[in-house]
């Protein structure tokens, strides 16, 4: 089934390839006359992107696609998402099967500027880190010297483990299976000593996946930086803009104070960069090719940054702000202005 | 309607109309403008794609393969670390895939055979537990048995600590199999160039015995002939090498048992599920092949006098081999190709490979091109493989 996959997403990305001949804003116009956003999600990562008990997806990498169907096409709900593995999701962004990746993805150089892709910003500062069963008696990553490690393949983490096990002079045995469902068994009935990914991805593992969390046990240390972000593809710097503007603009209306609850009333504001943010005194939307309600749009019916972080990942994984705490509150989010 | 007619006494000379009309004319044209046709398609999408990625900032090319592949892969038949470059990964993948797909070959043939021959047995449980077998895998897809596989083995074995011995130093735990190898030595090296010699000398005993037997009528003990000439040869290379005992026993160490021969999960899960899945086809493949043959021929064999054996293996089985043969290569090449499954099971295979080498690198096309060649590559030796064997056993009219 896999190959056949891969043959087809191959066959389909010379053919979407040789469809989709675009030029700069092409994205944009074909979004809005399909009328709907393709986004590409993680296949289950509570808090980042799974379907919950009604079938909707929700958590805060989805939120980043609400938010740009909120701006382009006036509703939050107009998202079509893809579940993808790791390993799919770079040629389905780069065949145009998805208009946006937004499935807690690293943003590194080589993916920017040798895979073909645009970031939009970093939605989440994360770090890799270890998952361990504390029956293992482990506790540091510094004792992990010929542990099996179950990893997902075609991420920055499986390099990172690589890497790190080469620095401290360790050996390492790899088992990579391609889907997080699949890899996450295979460690809960201890074919590996190790799962590791992204911090918040063990923290979601653990709370939502493990048949006892309490059993296991996050290792103190980070290994690596993994900026995640969403992605479009490049070429298309309009519609990159707009993906990375919505970003900025659920930032930047926590900085300002701008909630889902109060945006109407801050639409009377005097402060002009509400004004601004809330289209009260227009420029922006036109300038990003939308109208001016944009950000009211993504505010009211998405929420701020501030909002979506707590609804999803402090509320379903119990993590705190860390890093991803807004610049004045000690942490690196920080809205780049919106004028 | 042509208006071509031949004028008495005279030829009308051709225009070209004639010609448009001349069937053979047609034809040529035809198969040119269909050429065309395909080779316009092919340039457009090409020259796209190309356009296409040039525009997205994409590299094309395999220079990628030189690059170091910084991932690290569980099983490897030759030296591999995350410094080797994406070459050397993706050799590391061929051979994964040509190890499961031939020993997956050489197995499903050898159970598929037994259930084969199960299928016709005269007795009754027999006949009909073969007939469950072959219903129940082959109708379950493969990439579920697959799964199936790989969610047993992991939660039906014991931990590395609690490993259970079926055998003193075989130790089955849920990372797998380990069997203790002995240490590497020049004697075995000795045993190897005598098994190569014993193979050699047991090819032309078996000729000058299959010339005495058509000559003279005289049997010859070539089984019994063969298999002491090649442990004899094994054991004398063993004893002038010094007859080394050292093993490399696993035992457990640190996390993991440290030693040994691991057989991993993930080689245990795709080998047993493409053996078994194939097998049953295989099977059916044999039972068609024995039933082809016409009850009339193990008559004659018995009205000549021949024991059951005998004519099964003189008489029935070459028969039945002519009508197996070529499906028998189907099911060969339907195993090689299946072998691409084991990426869902996390062993090491091609794509498992070329997919994590596609993803660090964005090489797509290339990575796909490169697997999809190397398949063509062993499908085309298998087949090949399987048409001079036919050949071989064909029936050689005269």
């Amino acid at each position: 089934m896999k190959m056949k996959t891969i043959l087809a997403a191959g066959a389909m990305s010379v053919a979407a390839i040789a469809a989709n001949n675009a030029h700069a804003g092409a994205a944009l116009d074909g979004i809005k006359a399909k009328g709907f956003v393709q986004c590409g999600v993680n296949t289950g990562l509570p808090g980042f992107s799974a379907a919950n008990a009604e079938g909707k997806w929700e958590g805060l990498d989805v939120d980043v696609c609400r938010a740009v169907a909120a701006a382009l096409l006036g509703d939050a709900e107009k998202v079509q998402y893809t579940p993808m593995t790791a390993a799919q999701r770079f040629t389905a962004l780069q065949s145009g099967e998805i208009d946006i990746l937004s499935r807690n993805t690293t943003w590194t150089l080589t993916r920017d500027a040798k895979l073909g892709l645009t970031f939009g910003g970093v939605n989440y500062y994360d770090g890799q880190g270890f998952l361990v069963p504390k029956a293992l008696g482990v506790s540091h990553a510094t004792e992990l010297d010929g542990a099996t490690v179950c990893v997902e393949p075609g991420t920055t983490t499986e390099l990172n483990l690589a890497d790190y096990f080469r620095a401290k002079g360790m050996s390492f045995e790899p088992v990579v299976i391609e889907n997080i469902n699949e890899t996450t068994a295979a460690f809960f009935a201890g074919r590996c000593d190790v799962y590791t990914t992204d911090a918040s991805g063990l923290a979601s593992v653990r709370q939502t996946m493990a048949p006892n969390p309490d059993d296991y046990v996050i290792l103190p240390e980070i290994i690596s930086k993994e900026p995640l972000g969403p992605a479009v593809a490049q070429g298309d710097d309009q519609w990159a803009d707009l993906v990375r503007w919505s970003l900025m603009a659920m930032v930047e209306a926590e900085e300002l104070g701008v909630n889902s609850g109060n945006v109407d009333d801050m639409k009377k504001s005097e402060n002009p960069a509400i004004q601004r943010l809330l289209g009260v005194s227009p420029g922006m939307g036109e300038a990003l090719g939308v109208d001016e309600e944009w950000a009211y749009r993504i505010i009211k019916q998405v929420g701020n940054y501030g909002e979506s972080y707590k609804s999803n990942v402090t509320a379903k994984l119990g993590l705190e702000r860390g890093l991803n705490a807004l610049w004045t509150d000690g942490g690196l989010q920080y809205a780049i202005p919106v004028r | 309607m042509s208006k071509t007619q031949k004028a008495p006494g005279g030829v009308r000379s051709k225009g070209l109309t004639d010609y448009l009309n001349d069937e053979n004319v047609r034809a040529v044209i035809y198969q040119i403008v269909a050429i065309a046709l395909v080779i316009l398609a092919g340039w457009y999408l090409v020259s796209n794609t190309l356009a296409n990625l040039e525009r997205q900032n994409i590299s094309t090319g395999y220079g990628f393969l030189n690059l170091e592949a910084s991932f690290g892969i569980s099983e490897s038949m030759i030296d591999y670390t995350p410094q080797s470059n994406y070459a050397t990964a993706l050799m590391v993948g061929f051979l994964n895939t040509v190890k499961v797909a031939f020993l997956g070959i050489i197995l499903c043939t050898i159970i598929g055979t037994i259930f084969g021959v199960a299928r016709l047995s005269s007795n009754w449980i027999v006949r009909k537990l073969a007939t469950v077998y072959v219903e129940t895998f082959r109708n379950i897809p493969v990439l579920l048995q697959l799964f199936f596989w790989y969610a047993i083995i992991p939660n039906a074995f014991p931990a590395a600590r609690n490993a259970f011995q079926p055998l003193p130093d075989v130790l089955l735990t849920n990372r797998g199999m380990y069997i203790p190898v002995p240490v590497a030595d020049n004697a075995y090296d000795f045993m190897g160039i005598a098994a190569i010699i014993a193979f050699i000398v047991i090819y032309f005993i078996n000729k000058w015995a299959t010339k005495r037997l058509d000559a003279t009528g005289q049997p010859f003990p070539i089984v019994w002939a063969s298999l002491g000439i090649f442990f004899g040869l094994v054991l004398i290379a063993y004893l002038i090498g010094g007859a080394p005992t050292a093993m490399d026993i696993p035992a457990l160490k640190g996390f993991n048992i440290q030693g040994g021969y691991n057989i991993s999960p993930e080689f245990m899960s795709v080998l047993i599920g493409l053996t078994i899945y194939t097998s049953t086809y295989v099977a059916e493949v044999v039972r068609s092949g024995i039933q082809a043959v016409p009850t009339g021929q193990w008559e004659a064999a018995e009205s000549l006098g021949l024991k059951r054996s005998i004519a099964l293996r003189k008489i029935i089985l070459p028969q039945s081999m002519r009508v197996a043969i070529p499906p028998l290569t189907n099911q060969y090449l339907n195993l090689t190709k299946n072998s691409s499954l084991a990426v869902a099971v996390g062993y090491p295979d091609l794509v498992s490979v070329s997919n994590t080498t596609m993803n660090q690198t964005g090489q797509a096309i290339e990575a796909i091109s490169i697997y999809m060649a190397v398949y063509l590559g062993l499908s085309l030796t298998t087949s090949l493989f399987m048409n001079w064997f036919n050949k071989k056993m064909a029936l050689v009219e005269r």
